[in-house]
């Protein structure tokens, strides 16, 4: 079956990863006291980011 | 809880994410929908699928909401020996359903777990394996799709009834479109949402309370309040040595045969719901695989899932009983993953938080469809309804029964609404059935003498003693009805779970004892060649094929065995 599953799951993280992102860097930092003043949006945005990114650089790369 | 306050405000963002989410969703369904031609592509995924997705969708067809929702409950209440259900009460059999069964499903022409037991001894025994069967996956579906509307209702107050028909209706959109490929493939993404979610929250909130040492120190106070040695919500083996030592209220016999050994086989080995993802594998080596590659994550949930538990827990003693809601005046411990949720992430986060506990509940019924269709389109309709039809005719009807469950779905999520007492009901009556199978499993594939006449009249007797010994048995400040002990409350234990793990225990004994004795007076109906490939002793050994040493079963499977007992060796 020539449907490799990395393709969509690579590509929804790094929506997310991106959108967390921007979240982190537009939002008011009020909003972090309660994740301990730690910029989460953020940091596991550049997570997923990098997870999506990989995923996808692997399915491209097989084919 | 009684204020009617949400717990959860969500942002466009968070709702963002959540669409975002429903249309990969929906999108795997239509882009799979051409690939299926024929009922195996749409029940069995054409044995098509690489190891790491079965793998992935494997431990995630089983990790329903339930189970988050329930882990961190009972990770509040009893602490690390919560870790029983996966350390004990699953890693040994995946490996075993791994290395020794999956040849026999996998290898043999089954498409079904009841369609096995067909082949292996009779009509009835499977008749009475797929009804059942078919029955109990499609309640399960409804009492996830409950479960569902239930705390989306409590949780962000969105009103119940949409949820359940929005969230049926995308189950059954990409099931319908898809089969059984897109509920694995979503069972992946789900896999991810998951860890991918709920990671941030465990580390924010092992971070406040202070790290594991602080957490340790602090769940002391918890254990003697309640009348415990000290470290007892934080060894798994310790305390267990008689049952009045510890919250869960069980011994080491019980638990250990009761759990690791009658229940969790009898899951891991038997349930069509799992192993039906190790079929769709496109190898044997890859169908064997599956459960392994689970194993790994598996083992290592109890960070995500029971963890949270605990620190909700010392939290709770912290905030002297204020932080955790109550309900009927009791703790709501179900509340524990949704009340750290909204006190940790921030809008955005939130929204992935939120998102993948969705996304379990609907894995979990979409599981639980996909089981159903294969079973009563193979097991039902074609053996009993309608033979000798069209492949395609039985793919359509593949298609038509993904309607009528989720409809029956539905329906049970209506009952479950309205009367609880039926679903407790109907999960006792599961569990009697299910307690005696893997007796049944084991003799048939491991003794080539069992026949027919034993395993069904085996089965039934193991179903009939199950009953039979829960009317005699009571647990401490239950009373006697539903609860047990309807006949006469001879034996008294300590807890629930404890009496739940001796019912195991007499129905798999009874159903092993009487399938062989039955089996020795009655006459064998399959000749040898007719169980080449079903029974151990007469199917030639799967062939070593071509692969690299690190990646054949047989090493994976010492190595899983090898982290579990350093998993348990920490935390003894």
């Amino acid at each position: 079956m020539n449907f490799d599953l990395r393709f969509p799951l690579g590509l929804m993280f790094a929506i997310f990863g991106l959108i967390l992102i921007g979240v982190g860097i537009f939002s008011s930092p009020d909003i972090y006291h309660k994740s301990l003043d730690i910029n989460v949006n953020l940091w596991w945005g550049l997570v997923l980011l990098i997870f999506g990114g990989v995923m996808l650089k692997l399915a491209m790369h097989k084919k | 809880m009684n204020t009617l306050t949400a717990y959860i405000h969500l942002t466009p963002v968070d709702y963002a994410i959540l669409i975002i989410y429903f249309i990969f969703v929906l999108g795997i369904g239509f882009a799979l929908k051409r690939f299926m031609k024929g009922s195996k592509d749409f029940f069995l995924s054409g044995q098509s699928i690489p190891a790491w997705v079965t793998g992935l969708a494997f431990l995630s067809a089983n990790l329903g909401a339930q189970e988050v929702i329930g882990m961190g409950a009972s990770g509040a209440k009893y602490g690390i020996m919560t870790c029983h259900f996966y350390w004990l009460g699953a890693i040994p059999a995946m490996v075993f359903l791994a290395i020794f069964m999956m040849p026999f499903y996998y290898g043999s022409k089954a498409r079904s777990v009841p369609e096995y037991l067909k082949l292996r001894f009779d009509e009835k025994t499977r008749a009475f394996n797929a009804f059942s069967f078919a029955v109990m996956t499609i309640f399960s579906s409804g009492i996830s799709l409950h479960a569902l509307a239930r705390l989306l209702e409590t949780l962000v107050q969105w009103n119940y009834w949409t949820c359940i028909f929005v969230s049926a209706l995308i189950v059954l959109v990409y099931i319908f479109l898809g089969g059984l490929t897109s509920a694995i493939y979503n069972e992946v993404l789900q896999f991810f949402m998951i860890v991918l979610g709920f990671t941030p929250l465990v580390f924010l909130a092992l971070k406040d309370i202070g790290g594991w040492s602080a957490l340790k120190e602090k769940l002391i106070p918890v254990a003697v309040n309640q009348g415990y040695a000290a470290g007892t919500w934080t060894h798994t083996w310790i305390h267990l040595g008689s049952p009045i030592e510890n919250p869960m209220g069980v011994g080491p016999l019980g638990l250990v045969m009761g759990l690791g050994f009658v229940l969790s086989f009898g899951y891991w080995c038997t349930d069509f719901l799992v192993i039906q993802r190790a079929m769709a594998a496109d190898s044997m080596s890859s169908a064997r695989r599956t459960p392994l590659i689970a194993a790994f994550p598996k083992m290592l949930f109890p960070a995500l899932v029971i963890l949270p538990g605990m620190i909700a827990m010392a939290m709770q003693q912290q905030s002297r009983g204020t932080f955790l809601p109550t309900i009927n005046g009791m703790t709501d411990y179900n509340m524990v993953i949704p009340v750290l949720l909204a006190k940790y992430l921030p809008t955005g986060l939130l929204g992935l938080g939120l998102t993948a506990l969705m996304a379990s509940f609907m894995s979990g019924m979409a599981g639980n469809v996909t089981a159903f269709n294969a079973v009563w389109t193979y097991d039902i309709y074609q053996s009993y309804i309608a033979p000798n039809k069209s492949d395609q005719h039985y793919l359509w009807m593949g298609r038509w029964a993904t309607v009528f469950g989720i409809l029956v779905s539905i329906g049970a999520a209506f009952l479950a609404s309205k009367f609880d007492n039926i679903m407790d009901m109907l999960q006792l009556v599961f569990g009697f059935v299910n307690a005696p199978l893997f007796a049944t499993f084991l003799l048939g594939m491991f003794w080539k003498r069992t026949t027919g006449h034993g395993a069904f009249f085996g089965l039934i007797s193991g179903t009939g003693a199950a009953a039979l010994f829960h009317g005699l048995a009571l647990s401490v400040g239950d009373l006697p009805g539903i609860k047990g002990g309807w006949l006469h409350p001879c034996f008294l234990f300590r807890s629930e779970m404890g009496q739940n793990f001796w019912i195991a225990i007499v129905a798999w004994t009874v159903c092993f004892g009487l399938t062989i004795f039955i089996s020795l007076i009655t006459k064998r109906a399959k000749s040898d060649e007719e169980l080449v490939g079903l029974v151990y002793s007469l199917t030639p050994k799967p062939a070593v094929v071509n692969e690299p040493w690190h990646i054949r079963p047989s090493t994976l499977a010492i190595i899983v065995l090898i982290c579990v007992l350093i998993l348990n060796l920490i935390f003894v």
